[in-house]
């Protein structure tokens, strides 16, 4: 029974390192600031509950603090991203030609 | 085990070295060499509790890695503010 | 193997701090460099965690709980700090 709790942790874990994996190459190929910032904060986000599911298979007794560390990022990791993205659309920051839709700088015009 | 360990550790103090060289190296803005000291603190908060010392870690990382970059980009908040006035 | 899964699951972790530190030396605006440490702080915790499995011992993740919090506080100063411009 333990032994079947550790391979279904240990895929976890893998599973939980390749969305870390996909999401810095995301980070490292994307054109544009807003297009890492999804890349790099949804997946790694993802990522890390995973690998933290994982560890709470093999470890059931370090459960609380596991909890902790993923409502903590369930809390601010979305908060964080979606501030900076205002922050460097506020500073105009260039976009590539791939990025053609902007809603955010269409609503400033029609409000002003 | 043990020269894994050894292995991990230079890896990660030659990764320290590289995010220092980012703070002198390129455009020299006081915002990057600030970002470039928060990673060198948080690689030798990952180096300490590598080498088994989770007490220096948690004290790096809440003092190196967190209030030291928080201070350090509010006094240039402050000090480019009273410059442009 | 349950052994050699974690090992492989370190590798491609080991991977993703490799990529995001080349981000964060390319970056070619500082916008691009914040985003690059946020995710250096997630790969951080990660790393923290198969530290943790690595030794055996629970106290370890103390740390990871540190960084959870703190990663959210420097990165929303970081973007006030943007938002007047560089």
């Amino acid at each position: 029974m333990s032994e079947l709790l550790d391979i279904i942790g240990a895929l976890l874990l893998l599973a939980g390192s390749i969305f870390l994996f996909l999401g810095s190459l995301g980070l490292l190929r994307m054109p544009d600031v807003f297009n890492r910032i999804q890349a790099g904060t949804k997946a790694t986000t993802l990522g890390t509950l995973l690998v933290l599911i994982g560890t709470a298979f093999i470890h059931p007794d370090w459960g609380f603090k596991l909890l902790l560390i993923g409502v903590f990022l369930l809390f601010t990791n979305p908060l964080s991203s979606q501030v900076l993205a205002n922050a460097a659309h506020r500073s105009h920051v260039t976009k590539s030609k791939l990025t053609t839709l902007d809603q955010l700088a269409e609503d400033r015009e029609e409000n002003s | 085990m043990n020269a894994i360990l050894l292995v991990i550790t230079i890896l990660l103090g030659i990764a320290m070295i590289i995010a220092a060289l980012m703070a002198i190296h390129r455009e020299r803005s006081l915002p990057i060499a600030i970002l470039s000291a928060g990673l060198v603190s948080l690689l030798a908060s990952v180096q300490f509790l590598v080498l088994a010392a989770p007490d220096v870690a948690m004290t790096e990382a809440a003092i190196g890695s967190g209030l030291t970059t928080f201070l350090f980009f509010f006094v240039l908040g402050k000090v480019r503010r009273r410059k442009h006035d | 193997m349950a052994e050699i899964l974690i090992v492989v699951a370190a590798l491609f972790s080991a991977a993703a701090f490799v990529m995001a530190l080349l981000r964060f030396i390319k970056g070619p605006s500082p916008a691009d460099r914040v985003v690059a440490f946020d995710v250096l702080t997630i790969v951080a915790i990660s790393a923290i965690i198969f530290t943790a499995l690595a030794a055996n011992r629970g106290i370890y993740l103390d740390v990871a709980l540190v960084y959870a919090l703190l990663s959210f506080l420097g990165v929303i100063v970081i973007a006030r700090f943007l938002e007047k411009g560089f």
